[in-house]
């Protein structure tokens, strides 16, 4: 099996060769209509599998989630406040009781994305709002794609971050100030995927604020507006609607990001607004349900594609409204 | 003619004035303004240089390894005692009686037993493996002395690095007066030392934190990525060309354009179930094999390289297309000779980064089953196996603090992996640039 493979490896990288060495070496060039006939329907196949992809997604969410809710009411699943996905194996035992509420893990996660979002929105903007309006030419040119390195970071790097440094940090500066900080925190987590997101706002926000057409900003200062003046009461208004949009698709990688939270968010489902205690999140949920030994049919197992299908729900709607949002207010101006 | 100053001080002031008075407030606020950005910039940055700079001083340290000198006598009367030097009576002799042996001889003054375990504990329970290795490699090693580096235990590492601290009272160490003893008398002896850690970068995965390495991850890791660029590459390049040269502008158009888009924003874990339900179940291919594992990622990169191939392709203009259908090219002739080489520095620099997205991916991963404990390093894509990031996800679960700097160890590896993948694309970016 190995060793095939390594021989469709080879020849898969050899065609486009041989291809484009008989392609620059042919005198013939006449086009042959079959060949063509096929090559566009390959194209055309091409550009379909990300609908595939979708549907596929869609489908096996779907499918699971029915027998999820065959076998739990998707009434208790909404509105339950109880999550203890713990289902007993045989019937005389005890302590599983297997309730699947949703909204602690709803609340989690909203609470961890609602810390990231306030670590994120502000310096994200600001940071924005420096580079295209204030900053020099040099100090952009090496600021921005700094910035952005914060964007490629592995998750699971920002994960170990924040379990084996922000988190001891962040309890020994409780015991200091008097405060009982647990040790996987909703703060320590929120915190660290706040700074994770920082370019997802300050990225987008840049390019919109930038596309703000100059004669805009010359009128105002022409009036004798300052330059924050300007930015304030003409660039953002008139950026407003791109701003929106970038803030919308960071909260939605915010809901949607795992690693961090696994790593150092937890795994109890409490319904709670306190940042100083430890939250889990749906997608938390996800990874401990799926990990390790599973048997296929259980509730258990399948809850996991209830949740997936919610996280993408409410992923999918966030991205529908920011692009509603750009769709909607853009001003053109030309 | 003073009556009249005064009552021009008094009266309504002109616009001028108001704006004077102003002014200075005016001034502070846009002071202020700007402060705010530059401390949102810092605040950013900030961030970007704690990060790096905790994981560097957690993970350097790993890249040395504590080992201990020792003179080991390969006895035959132990290895190979009937003397046949069969393959099977090599590989089950008990090459932990040499080490003891080696240690005692070290060590005269060391008598009881439980003192004893504790000495033969300084050694990592995985050097029998590097005796046995060496034996079955070379069978005339049996019958000689050789003084040999073997891998200290991971408690005498941590101790030599500093991070269990010798200021602790006893009881609360997991090394005990005695071993440190005997642990200065081999730095005495100048048979202790710290040595470039080759095991890191060579061995698998093991219980044994010193004897863990990234060999296993990087091989699966490659395994992984090298079918996700198989099946990506093509189809993505493909799917641009056709939604950039060939689609008509209708609405079908537009919903498959929507679909890319939205497909981007997919959280990476439904990516893992999806996975799971169809890879998995429905079609039975193999549990944490690559080859699963580079379907899901390949379906994951998919939107982001049609996205930068589209607009490589946008940013060929439109002249050299007319020209090419001028001269009696078709269109597929006119794409595949003029456009698309053209457009391919683009394409491969959006394809590097899609591969750089994919490489640092563990969420998806998860969910197929890459976490399992592989000891072996994969021969294929089909063997179990698991990835980078993957196994920086499981080292930082585990208890023992050596693991702590192999994990940051592993990551420093993963970030410079990443940072030549994206140098890489920023070199061809600049060096083929065309600004048409």
């Amino acid at each position: 099996m190995n060793t095939i493979f390594i021989i469709l490896a080879l020849v898969a990288f050899s065609i486009p060769a041989i291809v484009s060495y008989r392609w620059r070496h042919s005198i013939r060039l006449v086009a042959n209509p079959k060949v063509e006939l096929f090559v566009r329907v390959l194209l055309i196949l091409s550009s379909l599998i990300a609908v595939i992809t979708t549907v596929g997604i869609v489908l096996s969410l779907l499918f699971e989630s029915i027998r999820f809710f065959n076998l739990v009411s998707p009434l208790e699943f909404l509105t339950s406040t109880v999550w203890s996905p713990q289902t007993a194996l045989r019937g005389d035992q005890v302590g599983g009781s297997g309730v699947f509420g949703s909204l602690p893990l709803l609340a989690g996660t909203m609470l961890i994305s609602a810390i990231a979002m306030t670590v994120a929105v502000p310096v994200g903007l600001f940071a924005a709002i420096y580079l295209a309006e204030y900053a020099t030419p040099r100090f952009r040119n090496w600021a921005k794609p700094a910035l952005e390195i914060l964007a490629g970071v592995p998750t699971v790097v920002y994960g170990f971050f924040a379990a084996l440094t922000v988190a001891p940090i962040l309890r020994e500066t409780g015991t200091v100030l008097g405060l009982d900080i647990a040790s996987e925190s909703a703060l320590a987590a929120g915190s660290v995927m706040g700074i994770m997101i920082i370019p997802f706002v300050s990225s987008l926000s840049d390019d919109v604020i930038r596309a703000v057409p100059r004669s805009l900003r010359d009128a105002s200062l022409g009036l004798g507006a300052t330059q924050s003046e300007t930015i304030r009461q003409v660039v953002l208004p008139a950026a407003l609607p791109g701003i929106v949009s970038a803030v919308l698709l960071a909260a939605s990688r915010a809901i949607g990001e795992t690693m961090i939270v696994v790593m150092a968010a937890g795994l109890a489902a409490k319904l709670t607004a306190n940042p100083l205690e430890a939250v889990t999140t749906v997608t938390v949920q996800i990874v401990t349900l799926l990990v390790g030994d599973q048997e296929f049919d259980s509730a258990k197992t399948l809850a996991a594609f209830a949740l997936g299908l919610l996280l993408f729900c409410v992923t999918l709607t966030l991205n529908f409204i920011a692009f509603k949002v750009v769709q909607r207010y853009r001003e053109q101006y030309d | 003619m003073t009556d009249t100053i005064d009552t021009s001080l008094s009266i309504p002031k002109n616009t001028s004035e108001i704006v004077h008075q102003g002014l200075k407030k005016r001034y502070a606020a846009e002071k202020r303004f700007r402060r705010y950005g530059v401390v949102a910039v810092c605040v950013a940055l900030l961030g970007l240089v704690v990060l790096f700079s905790s994981i560097l001083t957690k993970g350097y340290t790993a890249f040395y390894q504590t080992n201990i000198q020792l003179d080991i006598t390969f006895d035959e009367s132990v290895i190979d005692p009937k003397g046949t030097r069969k393959t099977k009576d090599l590989s089950s002799a008990d090459y932990a009686a040499l080490l003891k042996k080696a240690m005692r001889t070290q060590f005269p003054e060391v008598k009881t037993r439980r003192d004893k375990k504790k000495l033969y504990n300084l050694v990592s329970s995985t050097a029998v493996f590097a005796l046995r290795a060496k034996t079955m490699a070379d069978p005339s090693i049996i019958g000689q002395t050789h003084s040999l580096w073997l891998t200290a235990s991971d408690d005498v590492d941590m101790l030599i690095k500093g991070h269990i601290p010798r200021e602790l009272p006893e009881n609360e160490r997991r090394i005990s007066n005695k071993e440190i003893s005997w642990v200065d008398q081999l730095i005495e002896a100048g048979s202790l030392e710290k040595q470039f850690n080759r095991q890191f970068f060579s061995a698998g995965d093991s219980r044994e934190p010193e004897a863990a390495g990234i060999k296993g991850a990087i091989i699966g890791s490659f395994y992984t990525l090298l079918v996700t660029l198989l099946l990506t590459f093509p189809t993505s390049v493909a799917a641009a060309i056709y939604l950039e040269e060939f689609a008509p502008k209708n609405r079908w158009t537009a919903m498959i354009e929507v679909n890319i888009n939205n497909l981007a924003a997919v959280p990476s874990i439904v990516f893992g179930l999806l996975g799971l339900a169809i890879f998995l179940n429905v079609m039975h291919l193999p549990r944490s094999a690559p080859i699963v594992g580079g379907l899901v990622l390949a379906l994951m990169t998919l939107p982001t390289i049609i996205i930068a191939s589209r607009a490589a392709l946008k940013s060929v203009p439109p002249s050299i297309r007319a020209a090419a259908l001028g001269l009696g090219a078709t269109r597929m002739q006119t794409v595949f000779h003029h456009v698309l080489p053209l457009a391919m520095p683009g394409i491969m620099t959006g394809t590097i980064i899609g591969m750089a997205q994919a490489l640092g991916e563990t969420a998806p991963l998860l969910m197929i089953g890459m976490v399992a404990f592989i000891v072996d390093v994969p021969g294929g894509p089909t063997d179990p196996s698991t990835v980078l990031p993957v196994q920086i996800f499981l080292w930082a679960d585990a208890p023992e603090r050596a693991f702590v700097e192999r994990t940051s160890a592993a990551i420093l590896v993963l970030l410079g992996f990443l940072v030549s993948m994206n140098a890489l694309a920023i070199f061809l970016r600049k060096k083929f640039e065309r600004h048409w």
